[in-house]
């Protein structure tokens, strides 16, 4: 939401401050009027909602400003989720404070991704697609296996009674007390994941106005042209690997332990796909774009769901076509029907417009 | 040693269900540089379409309601295939390249969904139609059926190399490979190629179905999936745009999963067991395109991001 | 940029502000629905008729579609028994309503549609079906304090978290394998057994409790396999089998995967026996693995419909309505007749005041007699063994307790208490 207004407001501070504070108490409201208008499943829906943009800005790194198509991301936000499973749950008997386990999971699938990074280096376009998949999918199969003869995962069974987060002796998974006012858990979980949502946002626009930001622009336009220019292309498809993947790994904490439960069949090569999509579809490279695709593709199957039914009702009297395949139906037609009418995703960068007209402005950074 | 030549037939025949898929994937890949991934779809739906006409007219004798059913499915086949050219992939020719792929994924959705709403959300068993006999070799078991789904993949291959190679179309299908807009100014009707192309791919897509489900005597709405990814796997391992490439790593790929799942427990010492033998075919391929980034006898080189 | 860092700074500040500011204004709204779902059934009961919503979970998407179907036309079908029957619990007319919903096989889905579920304020949940989807779905109904109760979740873990308001009708994958295994070891004389499972929660864990259950009585286990659930060719496990010579193959796992694996056991020359869980006991099955399926057995937690009073009355009624059963439907339609047998007992349809008489319940369902022990799982768990004879299903014999015949009563009890690590 902030780079929307990000070259108008540069230039005038007071504007600025004052969208600023309008969009900010707008977040802070919005879990409140969507609680009690639309009532808690939304607010849940909303919290996926936040998790699925991290995810897609994290993969925004890879896909939508280096150009490296990665099929297989869900492994990174499994190696997350699985993390905090195991080091906050009775599975092993650990129960590590939430601050220390959400960046060593980011630390992990940062490391995650450099492994994969690593062999990939000469693959590009598709070949680079099947491979990601693949590591994707291996991730998902060692998470499913791994009970014998060593019990780490517990296999397909999955690690239930995850400890919930809590901060500092504040656990989210009951209603808060703070300073007499309460604040259900849902809510809380919104707030925090907000928090790091924004700081995901914050990071991912630094890095785009960063060196290595434009360096991998430099490598997604023309690979060999970026090397002519010294840019060391191996040491930077390697950190776009390990910063998207670092973002996977913080979403795959929270999720775990919003959750409560984890098991493999949540990191199957669809959710990989769903995030893809996301990127492509909100406008790759372009972080309001992206965070705008996570949104859609988390609300509209959701809008779907609470709709297919009661609108056939409305119009026919009765339910002619199966709610559940209707929704779907529904669901595959918008992204059909986005990707023809607008094939550069809903909201495109303006980079290239940005990068011919503003030679004197240096972008702010 | 029985053993070891069952996997390996095993594998064969699983190989050649991949290759027939693998055929489709390449084919279109190789003409327009693009990932079909509805292409699993269209095979499901060719496989429904064949098991439900078999069903429908299972008094006929076999030799006629084969081909007819065949005939049915690659009707239907060729049509969907039709329409997803002119619907999803047309309008995006000159558009950023991942988008045919969200179009890809938006018509796998339909398609799967269509048919849970035509034929149901149950698995079907394919009829018993097709007498099945059972022959040995050196110790090991293939049926008729099996034999016939090796030599028709064999067979489809060579067809379609013939096609491309020596035909006036197949002249047209590579030159618009190479370059679209020269061959346009050549005289070649692109949409046109483009079209046939997704067309053929489509009728081979509903032979593969016919035979999967046949074999298997099964079929389900949601079965294109795994076949799907499983036959793409296949074709880039060979070399994606490669029609011989396809082949080959379909049928390896086959081997390979069928030997990992059969020895992968005894070379561990029981550390590992069959449930790695997906693991065990992506390490394969990663090695592969490690030292063969284009596969194994794919020449060209993919600029996509 | 500096404009921008104080911009980012604020926005913290702000958001942290309006936090304060408006939590307060917006708290008893907010606050309201999510402890108290049972304020929406009246307190008193009038006299006018007052509608009760059950809510049904099962997944209506996906590879599992055909399963969820099935549940959810069972809970119908039960709803639709009892409103026409005319119902009425602590002397107020009650209409139910089915307030069905699609969780995809999905755990993130599951807890999307729990909570959509827990805002409806239903009066109580059936389902889910799997078990990757009831436990986190369980914490939020528990939560809430709503009912739940599943006709299919078989993962042990599901009872044992401790949530008062979790119950299911169907034996869990302890009670089950180990019936199983043992019978696989004596009745069917297998000296050494071979074990497939297709790597879920349902088959990984039904096939364990086999193994131990096999070994128990004496058996080896020669060789552990392992599919998926998307799987149809089975050709390379089971030659590997082949050459271990094993007298029994189990399969944990689903119809889908277990009537193309029979076949191709055919095909490969496979002589031994072959033996499922409740996962491949349909008629599925059977059509799936043509003449294969000939003499292989299968079992299913209860009773076999036909020797319970009612059962044989509900499959006709079901097979008029819907079609074949598929699986769990008869324990579904039991899941919705033990809720609101347990309303009826305590004359409320209030989840609170409801929820201790679950726990009490003494109910004749169509699948068993239904109670269940303090941690909500079956009491007893009988389990019946079948085998195909000339193309059907042929009920064997149960073994367990809670049995009409009860030919080994002694044996089910125990597997209660037996935890899982």
């Amino acid at each position: 939401m902030m780079t929307f207004s990000f070259d108008s407001l540069r230039q005038d501070k007071r504007a600025a401050i004052a969208a600023t504070v309008g969009i900010g108490l707008v977040l802070a409201v919005f879990p409140f009027i969507v609680g009690s208008a639309l009532g808690n499943s939304w607010l849940r829906i909303l919290d996926f909602a936040l998790l699925y943009i991290m995810l897609a800005l994290g993969l925004n790194i890879v896909v939508g400003f280096a150009g490296l198509l990665d099929m297989g991301y869900i492994a990174f936000y499994a190696v997350g989720a699985y993390l905090y499973a195991l080091l906050a749950s009775p599975h092993f008997g650990l129960h590590l404070p939430v601050w220390i386990i959400i960046p060593c999971g980011a630390v992990l699938a940062g490391i995650a991704g450099a492994l994969l990074g690593a062999p990939t280096l000469r693959l590009r376009g598709d070949y680079l697609a099947i491979v990601t998949l693949g590591f994707g999918e291996i991730v998902r199969i060692f998470m499913n296996n791994l009970n014998a003869p060593v019990n780490i995962t517990n296999g397909p069974q999955g690690i239930s009674s995850i400890d919930p987060i809590h901060l500092g002796g504040v656990t989210l998974a009951k209603p808060l007390s703070v300073l007499g006012i309460t604040v259900p858990s849902l809510h809380a979980y919104y707030y925090l994941f907000l928090a790091l949502a924004l700081l995901i946002i914050f990071v991912s626009i630094r890095l785009q106005d960063s060196r290595i930001g434009r360096a991998w622009v430099a490598i997604r336009e023309d690979e060999i042209a970026a090397k002519a220019c010294g840019i060391n292309t191996r040491n930077i498809k390697l950190l776009a690997f390990t910063m998207g993947a670092s973002f996977g790994g913080v979403a795959g904490g929270l999720f775990a332990g919003f959750q409560g439960f984890v098991s493999p069949e949540s990191f199957n090569l669809m959710e990989s796909i769903m995030i893809l999509c996301m990127v492509v579809l909100g406008g790759m490279g372009h972080i309001p774009g992206v965070i705008l695709g996570g949104v859609m593709l988390t609300v509209l199957p959701e809008f779907f769901r609470h709709s297919a039914g009661p609108i056939q009702q409305a119009l026919f009297g009765k339910i002619l076509l199966d709610p559940e395949a209707l929704r779907m139906l529904l669901f595959g037609l918008a992204l059909v029907l986005v990707m023809l009418y607008r094939p550069a995703g809903l909201w495109p960068s303006t980079i290239r417009r940005r990068e011919f007209s503003s030679g004197t402005d240096k972008e702010g950074a | 040693m029985d053993i070891f030549v069952q996997q390996i037939i095993n594998g064969l025949v699983l190989g050649s269900i991949y290759a027939l898929v693998a055929l489709g994937y390449t084919m279109v890949y190789g003409i327009m540089g693009l990932i079909n991934f509805a292409h699993g779809e269209v095979v499901m739906i060719g496989a429904m379409v064949a098991l439900f006409f078999v069903k429908a007219f299972s008094g006929l004798p076999v030799v006629i309601l084969l081909p007819l059913a065949l005939a049915a499915a690659v009707c239907v086949c060729m049509a969907i295939g039709f329409s997803i050219e002119r619907i999803a992939y047309r309008p995006l020719r000159h558009a950023p390249k991942l988008a045919p792929l969200i179009t890809a994924i938006g018509i796998s959705i339909i398609l799967q969904h269509l048919a849970m709403l035509i034929w149901g959300r149950n698995y079907h068993a394919f009829p018993p139609v097709i007498p099945v006999s059972a022959h040995e070799i050196f110790g090991a078991t293939i049926t008729s059926l099996q034999v016939f789904i090796v030599l028709i993949a064999a067979a489809m291959m060579a067809g379609l190399t013939l096609l491309i190679q020596r035909t006036r179309l197949g002249r047209a299908m590579r030159a618009t490979s190479q370059n679209p807009a020269i061959a346009q100014l050549m005289g070649v009707n692109i949409n046109q190629i483009i079209s046939a192309t997704f067309v053929i791919g489509s009728a081979l897509a509903a032979v593969a179905g016919l035979m999967v489900s046949a074999n298997y005597s099964i079929a389900h709405y949601y079965m294109g999936f795994m076949l799907g990814l499983k036959a793409f796997t296949a074709a880039v391992l060979g070399g994606i745009g490669n029609l011989a490439g396809a082949m080959l790593g379909g049928i390896l790929l086959g081997i390979i999963e069928s030997l990992g799942a059969g020895y992968i427990g005894d070379l561990t010492g029981g550390f590992l067991g069959s449930h790695y033998q997906d693991i065990f075919a992506f390490f394969v391929l990663i090695g592969v395109l490690i030292f063969r980034p284009s596969g194994l006898i794919g020449e060209r080189v993919a600029e996509r991001a | 940029m500096n404009t921008l860092r104080v911009s980012r700074m604020t926005l913290a500040l702000s958001a942290a502000l309006a936090l304060f500011g408006c939590g307060q204004k917006e708290e008893p709204k907010a606050a309201a629905p999510a402890p108290a779902p049972a304020a929406a059934a009246p307190a008193a009961p009038a006299a006018t008729a007052i509608t009760v919503k059950i809510g049904h979970v099962a997944p209506l998407t996906g590879p599992q579609a055909h399963l969820g179907k099935d549940n959810e036309n069972a809970a119908r079908m039960a709803i639709d028994e009892l409103n026409a029957k005319g119902l009425e619990i602590g002397g107020a007319k009650v209409t139910l309503e089915l307030v069905p919903e699609d969780d995809q096989a999905d755990p993130k889905q599951g807890t999307i549609v729990a909570q959509k579920l827990v805002d409806a304020k239903v009066n109580g949940v059936v389902g889910h079906l799997n078990s990757g989807t009831t436990i986190p779905a369980s914490k939020i109904y528990f939560d809430a304090g709503i009912p739940q109760i599943s006709g299919s979740a078989t993962n042990p873990k599901y009872t044992q978290q401790g949530f008062a308001t979790a119950f299911r009708v169907m034996a869990n994958d302890v009670q089950q394998g180990k019936v199983l295994g043992e019978y696989a070891a004596k009745q069917l004389a297998g000296k050494s057994v071979a074990i497939i499972d297709d790597r879920t929660a349902y088959g990984q864990g039904l096939a364990d409790e086999f193994e131990k259950g096999a070994k128990g009585a004496g058996a080896a286990v020669v060789t552990r396999e392992f599919t998926n659930d998307k799987a149809t060719d089975f050709a390379a496990i089971l030659t590997k089998i082949k050459s271990t010579k094993a007298d029994v193959i189990f399969y944990g796992g689903m119809d889908a995967q277990a009537g193309p694996m029979a076949k191709q056991m055919k095909s490969l020359g496979v002589k031994a026996a072959f033996l499922t869980g409740d996962g491949g006991c349909t008629p599925e099955f059977i059509k799936l693995a043509g003449d294969a399926s000939e003499g292989q057995y299968c079992s299913l937690p209860g009773v076999p419909l036909d020797q319970m009073p009612g059962g044989k009355a509900f499959n006709d009624a079901f097979s008029a309505k819907y079609g074949q059963i598929q699986l769990y439907a008869p324990y579904v339609y039991d899941a919705v007749m033990v809720m609101v047998d347990a309303m009826k007992r305590a004359g409320s349809v209030e989840a609170a005041k409801y929820l201790p008489e679950i726990g009490k319940t003494d109910y004749q369902g169509v699948t068993a007699k239904i109670q269940f022990d303090e941690k909500g799982d079956l009491k007893g768990g009988a389990i019946s063994l079948y085998q195909v004879k000339g193309g059907k299903w042929e009920y064997r014999e149960t073994v367990g307790g809670g049995a009409p015949a009860a030919p080994v009563a002694a044996e089910a009890p125990k597997a209660d208490g037996e935890k899982k690590s």
